[in-house]
């Protein structure tokens, strides 16, 4: 197992400043992927739009990693970036993404590498399962030739043997080979969805990230989906950067979580921290805003307000006008991660720094000041 | 046999649609059977939730309901009074009272139009002759909190975020100042953090306007929130309806068990989804990840269910069970009720002595 720091730097500094560098964010031992300090704006005709700024994130191998945000908020940005799959306007302005391949690419600096090295590591080394299924596949092409671009395009493998690989890709993710004949048209939405994951599994991949892949499906397709895609994560072991809107989701499928706001990661934390000790108010907002099915009903409270606009973000926190916990100092928060004090995650890490045992979860009001005399559903109920 | 809905004790009833039916030809004499024997009561002041999956048949009863499509069988009543759509001044009329909510705020409104535009119509063409049109839209936009009101006016649709967009949305089905609002799927579109301020609007329009609400769902846990009945749909038709804590709680038909055990679970930090899956018991879906059985279509004949469904015999594949009663608030419609709801049927058989 290499050690990300002892590398050769063949790496020039692109970091925006050394403090940014020297941050006190513990690194796990020898991730697979380490992501730091990475920034990227849109360039538009009325400024940039801060899109991903300074964002640390590493995932292990074998890992679930989940990305949490709401829409606009850079997540998707921020994994295509690290792939370097953004085309302009968008621009990454600063960091690294390491990249420390178990099967002898890298370690190396993805936003370095020359073209020939990134066909080689993209599908073979980190595959993306791609938004929305429906639009993703050919339309005109039948699901076998869909499948055999894509091993034909990273693997060298004889003819036969190609068909046999896309047969068993099907077998891997439980659509019958008689499929291999089908149009995209004449799959439901969640075959067409498990298409796409057996076409980023084709090169078996140490990293695949998933991108909104369940969205568009009800719940039952999901579940059976995301079972489907444990199930093969545990048979090819792979790790998963999973990105979704649904925190819920996430508490159940991923292993550490990223909440990401406005660009930026506000908390990261293993599923049962952000569960039971979440830190950041925004975490604490966003476990507050779904209905559980089981359990006692909660009076939940939701987020006020909406997310800042980032040609022109507030400076310090960005979640400061929609925080129930706002004050002065959160203008000039820096916003680097720092450990959770008494949690017992030691990567548990928060970009507020204002957590403490009276900010502790059960310390919270039930209801925000600015959302004055209006009650819930539950409320209502009463 | 009739079951009476928890939400009449909300309020007069408001509209009712009694075993109504849609089928679409689809060419080559096939018939879709996309509404079967649908009866149910929408109350002034109370949430009904229509729960199922993709295609089962949620948003066409809205269109029936909405007129937008006309029922091959069955009758729907407003205040009492069959519906009648069929000259434009009645369909009019009949608009006033009804309005429809679409689920995607980003194609429902007109990008050219801007927001005054898209409320000020309908109060021309619902309302009748208003003294102050300005007035009333921005009494509109007060009422979905759209604050403050000349800000929005302006703007076009692509100047707003999801929420602002489906607000406006509100605010134009409000404008006809209707009895009955018809929810199809409002915050499906929308992002988590901003979905539940969004069902709290609508509950507050709810009581502040004793609105008959029909929300349309594919997220049972908002409906155990949101509703006061859950009507669970499949294959066209309701497989089970009762209060909406009982039904989530303690669901009786097997599919709304399959529903209900999809869900996410945030409390269940030791899912199967992260220890893998195990294999499960044939009679219960708790826990367990059944992989082929979400492919297979609704069954041609018997219960739409029997071929997913783990509890399913012969009879279950020749038969179309009707709703049964439960108690007097509850019924599903399940040949297996003995065994799917052992606890609720055997409560059931205490209460009614033979």
């Amino acid at each position: 197992m290499s050690t990300p720091m002892s590398t050769p730097s063949s790496e020039p500094v692109l970091r925006e400043s050394a403090a940014a560098a020297a941050t006190a964010w513990p690194a796990p031992v020898g991730p697979l992927l380490e992501i730091r300090d990475l920034s990227v704006v849109y360039r538009t005709s009325s400024g940039d739009v801060k899109a991903v700024e300074r964002v640390n994130l590493s995932l292990n191998a074998g890992e679930v990693v989940g990305l949490c945000g709401e829409s606009g908020s850079g997540k998707s940005t921020l994994a295509y970036g690290a792939c370097r799959l953004l085309r302009p306007p968008a621009l990454i302005t600063a960091g690294s993404v390491r990249y420390n391949g178990r099967r002898g690419t890298g370690p190396a600096d993805i936003l370095q590498m020359r073209p020939d090295q990134l066909h080689k590591l993209r599908w073979r080394d980190i595959a993306i399962v791609f938004q929305s299924a429906m639009n993703a596949l050919n339309p005109v092409l039948r699901v076998r030739d869909q499948l055999l671009d894509a091993i034909h395009a990273h693997l060298r493998l004889p003819r036969d043997e190609a068909a046999e690989k896309a047969a068993s890709l099907l077998d891997l993710v439980g659509i019958p080979r008689s499929r291999l004949r089908s149009y995209p048209h004449e799959l439901s939405g969640g075959m067409r969805q498990r298409v796409m994951i057996a076409m980023a599994l084709a090169a078996d991949p140490e990293i695949v990230i998933m991108d909104e892949p369940t969205t568009a499906l009800d719940v039952v397709v999901q579940r059976d989906i995301l079972a489907q895609i444990v199930e093969v994560k545990q048979a090819l072991g792979f790790a998963i950067l999973f990105i979704t809107h649904d925190l819920s989701l996430l508490l159940e499928l991923a292993d550490r979580i990223a909440v990401m706001y406005a660009g930026q990661l506000l908390e990261v934390g293993t599923a049962e921290e952000i569960k039971r000790e979440p830190s950041h108010p925004y975490t604490r907002g966003l476990l507050t805003s779904f209905p559980s099915l089981r359990g006692p009903r909660r009076e939940l409270a939701g987020i006020p307000g909406s997310p800042p606009d980032l040609r022109d973000p507030p400076p310090g926190c960005p979640f400061m006008p929609r925080c129930g916990y706002a004050r002065p100092a959160c203008a000039e928060v820096d916003m680097a991660l720092a450990p959770v004090t008494g949690s017992a995650d030691p990567w548990h890490v928060t970009a507020c720094p204002f957590v403490g045992p009276e900010t502790r979860p059960e310390a919270w009001p039930q209801t925000r000041p600015e959302t004055g005399p209006e009650t819930g559903p539950e409320g209502a109920r009463s | 046999m009739t079951v009476t809905s928890v939400a009449a004790d909300r309020g007069p009833l408001a509209m009712e649609a009694k075993g109504l039916g849609k089928d679409f030809r689809l060419g080559r004499g096939a018939t879709l059977h996309a509404v079967k024997d649908v009866s149910f009561g929408l109350y002034r002041g109370a949430v009904v939730a229509l729960v199922g999956e993709s295609g089962s048949g949620k948003s066409t009863v809205a269109r029936l309901l909405a007129g937008q499509e006309r029922p091959t069988a069955g009758t729907i009543t407003l205040d009492g009074q069959p519906v009648n759509i069929a000259t434009r001044r009645t369909f009019r009329r009949y608009k006033s009272e009804v309005q429809l909510v679409f689920q995607d705020p980003f194609a429902s409104l007109n990008p050219v139009h801007t927001v005054s535009y898209h409320l000020e119509r309908p109060v021309r063409l619902h309302q009748g002759s208003v003294p102050n049109v300005k007035e009333s839209v921005t009494a509109l936009l007060e009422q979905v909190r759209l604050t403050p009101a000349a800000q929005f006016l302006p703007k076009y649709p692509h100047e707003l975020s999801g929420g602002q967009r489906q607000r406006v949305s509100f605010a134009r089905a409000l404008a006809a100042e209707p009895a009955v609002l018809l929810a199809d799927e409002p915050v499906s579109m929308l992002d988590v953090s901003i979905r539940l301020e969004m069902l709290n609007l609508l509950d507050d329009l709810r009581k502040r306007l004793a609105l008959a609400l029909l929300y349309i769902t594919h997220d049972i846990a908002s409906a155990r929130y949101f509703a006061d009945e859950v009507l669970v749909m499949y294959a066209g038709e309701i497989v089970e309806r009762g209060p909406a804590e009982d039904v989530t709680q303690q669901p009786a038909h097997p599919y709304t068990q399959l529903l209900v055990a999809s869900a996410p679970d945030p409390d269940n930090l030791g899912s199967v989804l992260r220890t893998g899956p195990l294999t499960g018991t044939p009679a219960s879906f708790n826990g367990t990840v059944r992989t082929r059985v979400a492919n297979s279509g609704p069954a041609a004949s018997g219960c739409p269910f029997s071929t997913r469904c783990p509890l399913a015999v012969d009879k279950c594949r020749q038969e179309n069970p009707a709703l049964q009663q439960i108690t007097a608030v509850r019924a599903a419609a399940c040949w297996r009720l003995d065994v799917a709801a052992a606890g609720i049927a055997r409560a059931r058989q205490e209460r009614t002595p033979a």
